[in-house]
């Protein structure tokens, strides 16, 4: 039973190599919600590029910007449609039907993204989409086969061709095996900038993904730190009951 | 003031049985002195659910059991409620812990032999708290409207449907509809606030009447009531309140601190008390690739997978239901199944120690494999723990009777 425990508890802080559907090992985004410069880039680029399609619709303007520490007038005049106000949450224009046309998919709603496919998932689907002419958007993405989406971030990262070699596994059958990217157009950021980017995009999508987190932690330090002191007293209590039990 | 106070106690007693309802479970209950760590759990279960009570009071007020609104309005909790994701982290991490707590308490009474004679009644309420706990937990899992909240709901409700020619009848009854739907939702909703926590109140209330009235066990297995001094108080016994009041304080406190750090740290538990999947609005379109229950259904899950066998003319599926079923059942036997003259496993042989070892080997092995998608190497493995779990009950007659125990002590040891 104890090993049950500590199975528990390490699973919990341990972090697990998670590969995506197509077997490959994930790019690790290294985000940090403490950067708060990174989370207004990735506020920006969000609002630059995803939310033309991608909607967050339980956040709200107003919460990221006072999370973000952005001013309000600030975040209405460079970070918001004119249409829209400050107290609503972060929907878009495009209606769902309309999106499953035009894509085959509507575009899921981004607010919990982070939850559901993790922040090494997202940076390496933003890192891997390669150019590939049988798909309908001109692109494909390594970490996510036949994904419906184009590659919105193209111009800023350029496009690359992926380079694959041909394995024989010991039963005779050839498949492909991705080895390198190349580049095939250079975009306006170079590879540094352009992960970077991404990765300040997953830290807001982090943030996007539960807002709470900026303050649970320091209230966890708080509340465990209280029930130390109180263990003190409480033992101590314990203890003066007990002298007499033999 | 403290006379007015004690004035006020009289008033109240003269009216109300106040002072000997304090005195007959608190005060004057006497407890064995020799409680060990093992013995924190029971108070530790009660903590828990006065935690889901009051949490949930609170989620209540903000949930929206509609599936439409439902995934939102979790969300919104999360959000836009003040203090709400302390609220819903502490309602899910609770749930876990239920688990955690009841399963430490279970293993408790296997260790010491605390459902033997005369405590069989004890033993039974607590295994039907266990399965009203349960249905509480299966049933709130579906609330949130996640996709594995709608995908675990369906698959366990369809096994229902490989009962012999009710089945599909039941498993409709069950959900109002012939998938899980909002109708579903909405009678799940129902049950998860009022039905069952009015059930495991009243459980709860009968387990510890039950218990007051025979006394509790202790890790020597030895009845303190067969020693009383000449005021008739057991001579092993210490008064309930204060002392074990403030043991339990200490103890209390370091579950809270391993409470605090799965909410404040990791209420995710890495996926295994909420599941990345479930962050995906329910989607009757979309079956996931890999459903897997929360942790705490997992071994039970594992019995109902490793059955692929159809004998006697009936479904290998119907089998691994009726083998999950009497999985849980086994358990209410326990009192009649060990033949054992002695309770604890201090004073028993090496057969029932190695029995024991054993079945909770394969317990956690079924509860580990039970969260992976089955393959045939685990499917085999699972079928051998599946077997061991049965036979640790349907051969304790024989080998609690065949064990050489040793000698009990008069009394407790401390």
């Amino acid at each position: 039973m104890r090993t049950l425990l500590a199975t528990i508890f390490l699973a919990a802080f341990t972090q697990f190599a998670v590969a995506s559907e197509s077997g490959l090992k994930l790019m690790n985004a290294k985000v940090d919600l403490h950067d708060k410069a990174s989370l207004q880039r990735g506020a920006k680029m969000f609002v630059n590029y995803c939310v033309s399609c991608h909607s967050a619709q339980y956040m709200r303007y107003n919460r990221v910007a006072a999370d973000l520490g952005i001013p309000e007038d600030v975040m209405k005049a460079n970070l918001m449609f004119t249409t829209d106000k400050v107290g609503e949450p972060m929907t878009v224009a495009m209606r769902p039907e309309d999106g499953q046309t035009w894509f085959g998919v509507a575009p899921p709603d981004l607010s919990v993204v982070a939850r559901s496919r993790g922040a090494d998932w997202l940076y390496s689907y933003l890192n891997g989409f390669y150019v590939d002419a049988t798909r309908a958007s001109g692109v494909n993405n390594l970490y996510f086969p036949g994904a419906a989406m184009p590659h919105v971030l193209w111009e800023l990262q350029g496009l690359k061709r992926a380079v694959f070699a041909t394995e024989t596994t010991h039963d005779g059958a050839t498949h492909q095996v991705f080895e390198r990217f190349e580049t095939a157009r250079p975009g306006v950021l170079n590879e540094v900038e352009y992960q970077r980017a991404t990765r300040d995009l997953v830290n807001f999508m982090v943030y996007v993904g539960e807002p709470a987190k900026l303050v649970r932690y320091a209230l966890g330090i708080k509340v465990i730190g209280f029930l130390c002191i109180f263990f003190i007293a409480a033992y101590l209590l314990k203890r003066e009951y007990w002298k007499d039990v033999h | 003031m403290s006379n007015k106070l004690t004035a006020l106690r009289d008033w109240v007693d003269d009216r109300f049985p106040l002072m000997t309802l304090w005195n007959d479970h608190l005060a004057k209950y006497y407890a064995p002195k020799n409680f060990n760590f093992w013995y924190y759990f029971g108070a530790l279960s009660l903590v828990v659910f006065v935690i889901q009570i009051l949490t949930g009071i609170w989620l209540v007020m903000n949930y929206k059991p509609d599936a439409t609104l439902a995934f939102g309005s979790v969300e919104y909790i999360m959000r836009d409620v003040d203090w709400g994701w302390l609220i819903r982290y502490m309602h899910s991490t609770g749930a876990s812990m239920f688990f955690v707590v009841i399963y430490l308490h279970m293993m408790r009474a296997l260790l010491y032999g605390s459902y033997k004679q005369p405590r069989e009644l004890v033993w039974i309420l607590g295994m039907c708290l266990y399965l009203a706990l349960m249905a509480e937990a299966f049933m709130g899992y579906l609330l949130p409207w996640g996709q594995m909240s709608f995908w675990g709901a369906q698959v366990i409700i369809s096994l229902f449907g490989a009962i012999p020619v009710i089945g599909g009848t039941l498993a409709e009854w069950i959900r109002g509809d012939y998938v899980v739907s909002d109708i579903t939702l909405n009678r799940f909703f129902s049950l998860h606030v009022i039905a069952l926590p009015f059930a495991i109140a009243g459980l709860v209330f009968l387990h510890i009447i039950a218990l007051h009235e025979v006394g509790s066990n202790n890790p020597d297995g030895v009845e303190i009531k067969k020693k009383k001094d000449a005021d008739g108080k057991p001579l092993d016994g210490i008064p309930f309140h204060p002392y074990y009041t403030v043991k339990d304080l200490v103890g209390l406190t370091v579950f809270l601190m391993i409470f605090s750090a799965v909410v404040f740290f990791g209420p995710e538990m890495g996926g295994y008390f909420l599941e990345a999947n479930n962050f995906i609005p329910a989607n009757p379109m979309s079956t996931p690739q890999h459903i897997a229950p929360v942790w705490y259904f997992t071994p039970y899950y594992s019995i109902l997978r490793a059955n692929t066998i159809n004998f006697l003319w009936i479904d290998a599926k119907v089998w691994g239901v009726v083998f999950m079923g009497l999985g849980v059942l086994s358990f209410f036997f326990l009192p009649w199944l060990d033949r054992s003259p002695v309770k604890s496993i201090r004073y028993r042989g090496v057969l029932y120690k190695g029995a024991l070892s054993i079945f909770v080997v394969c317990f956690l092995i079924l509860g580990y494999l039970g969260l992976l998608p089955p393959t045939e190497g685990r499917t085999l493995v699972a079928q051998i723990c599946t077997v061991t779990y049965f036979l640790f009950f349907l051969l304790m007659p024989i080998y609690t009777k065949l064990d050489k125990t040793k000698p009990v002590p008069e009394r407790v040891t401390m």
